[in-house]
């Protein structure tokens, strides 16, 4: 990607302070011509409101503190599930991939459950959890795990072994090794199971919600689907995308401070 | 610290003296006047892996400081001794002794490919190469003085990937000299770089040995890389040690002179000639 940038745009050409604006161009053209489709009543408002009545629906949720509330609930859960299933994955992927007793213990049993979908879950988890707060934990959690534990072990896995061998001989201690060697040789791997967990994180969270929950984003969409109300669900729909593109952008900061090294995050 | 003695190779040239005795071994010692070597004993070695028997009994003796360079055609086993002495690999039979009480700091690799840390700064990188002594007060300086040493000081805070695969080598040198060695094993070192890259990694190398007097084995698979650099060549065939010759070129030598050409062209016809016989 970068190559292609360099090739075909000459460095006299570029506009460094448009640069980062540049990815918001498709957004802000789809959101415009939405707008005229509505006002031109090319597309019926029962069928999809203008981004202007979805702007106001949210005004409205936002001054009565139902939206932030929303939100909180399901950033909460969201942020909750994914530390639990992200531990456990990471801690099973290091385990797995430094061990072969662990592998051979566990990783047959994971990859089978591996290839039960999540979601088909749900109907077992409302009966043991209800609707409660576990039972949408319990499932964000079983989302996250996978992604994280098989891209941990599948990083450790891939660490060359030559520098491994080449920290042995400058007489480097487990503990060192670890540290020095195997942990930072499996970071750009891991990163890639964060950012595929982080958005099965919000299809599970979207899921559960609308289908068991008293409270939280889907919640809110669900109810509002009852009233009739499809500002708010369109609006709903809207902060899911918004909150998805938050955390993909978290993770990508996060990245980049931490594979500084990697020549894909050297600045040119 | 070379001597006049060495000026010219031994009269009657390597060919006859190696063609009577495809054993024959010259035991002449031939060391840096100043070294801090280990010398290096090796008595009836032999390695398997599997069935493959990969070395047949290797009796050899290196004095401190030598330089000695091993050659031989791929999989005669030659990487394979460099890793047993190295202590990489286990000895099946036989025994490597080092006449001396060994740390593991005194032993040092450099492989072919110069295995940095990508994550890690070229600084950070030398300071490996101190072993157990990384968390010493000293271990800063010291890893600097070995980067000048490698002539690299300015690239001590640069990521390794930015660098060229001759500096990157150069960094690999600094970390293996780091912790003064007295022993230093180079599997191929200069395998992968480019011509002119590898004549003037050659200068450094002869130069660090000369300055700091380590007992140095180079296994290379480029004979003129041997004669150039080494006080000794062993030609390795079939797990054995087949030819054993002296280099007596004055140093620094001279690249393409008539009797390294010489030498170069005798060791080629023997290890080709091997190849005839089988």
């Amino acid at each position: 990607m970068s190559l292609i940038d360099s090739v075909s745009f000459p460095r006299s050409v570029r506009l460094p302070r448009v640069d980062g604006l540049i990815q918001w161009i498709v957004p802000l053209a789809i959101i415009a011509i939405w707008q005229l489709a509505c006002v031109t009543g090319f597309v019926p408002t029962r069928v999809l409101p203008a981004p202007s009545d979805v702007v106001l629906a949210g005004w409205k949720l936002l001054l009565s503190g139902e939206l932030v509330r929303n939100i909180w609930v399901s950033f909460w859960r969201a942020s909750i599930g994914f530390l639990i299933g992200g531990s456990i994955g990471f801690a099973f992927g290091l385990a797995n991939g430094l061990s072969q007793l662990s592998a051979k213990l566990t990783d047959t049993t994971l990859q089978m459950v591996r290839n039960v979908p999540h979601l088909a879950l749900i109907p077992l988890v409302i009966l043991w959890f209800g609707i409660d707060e576990s039972a949408k934990l319990f499932l964000v959690a079983l989302g996250v795990f996978f992604p994280i534990y098989l891209n941990t072990l599948h990083g450790i896995r891939t660490v060359d072994p030559q520098l491994i061998e080449m920290g042995r001989i400058y007489g480097m201690t487990d503990g060192e090794l670890f540290r020095r060697v195997i942990f930072p040789g499996a970071l750009p791997s891991i990163f890639v199971g964060i950012r595929f967990a982080l958005g099965i994180m919000w299809l599970t969270l979207i899921v559960a919600e609308t289908i068991a929950a008293s409270s939280g984003l889907g919640y809110m969409a669900m109810q509002a689907r009852e009233f009739m109300l499809i500002d708010v669900v369109v609006l709903s729909i809207l902060i899911y995308a918004l909150l998805g593109k938050l955390a993909d952008s978290a993770s990508r900061v996060l990245e980049r401070l931490t594979l500084a090294w990697h020549p894909a995050f050297q600045k040119r | 610290m070379q001597t006049a003695l060495r000026t010219s190779l031994p009269e009657t040239g390597l060919a006859s003296r190696a063609n009577f005795a495809p054993h024959a071994r010259v035991v002449r010692e031939e060391r840096p006047v100043h070294t801090s070597g280990l010398p290096l004993s090796i008595r009836g070695l032999r390695k398997s892996f599997g069935d493959n028997e990969v070395l047949r009994g290797i009796d050899l003796h290196i004095p401190a400081g030598q330089f000695v360079a091993i050659v031989g055609k791929s999989g005669c086993g030659k990487s394979t001794l460099l890793r047993l002495i190295a202590g990489l690999e286990k000895v099946d039979a036989g025994s490597i002794s080092f006449g001396d009480q060994v740390q593991p700091e005194d032993i040092r690799v450099m492989f072919q490919e110069p295995r940095l840390l990508p994550w890690a700064r070229v600084l950070a990188n030398v300071k490996v190469g101190l072993g157990r002594d990384r968390a010493s007060g000293d271990a800063q300086s010291r890893a600097e003085k070995a980067l000048s040493e490698v002539g690299l000081a300015d690239k001590r805070g640069q990521w390794p990937s930015v660098l060229s695969g001759g500096q990157k080598q150069r960094v690999a040198l600094a970390r293996a000299l780091v912790s003064r060695p007295r022993v230093l094993a180079f599997d191929e070192p200069l395998g992968a770089l480019d011509a002119l890259t590898r004549i003037s990694m050659q200068r450094l190398l002869e130069r660090v040995w000369r300055d700091q007097g380590f007992t140095a084995i180079l296994v290379t698979h480029d004979v003129s890389e041997a004669v150039a650099l080494a006080d000794r060549v062993l030609v390795i065939e079939e797990g054995r040690i087949a030819h054993d010759v002296l280099v007596n070129a004055a140093r620094p030598r001279e690249r393409g002179s008539v009797e390294l050409a010489g030498l170069e062209g005798s060791i080629l016809s023997h290890l080709l000639s091997a190849d005839d016989r089988t």
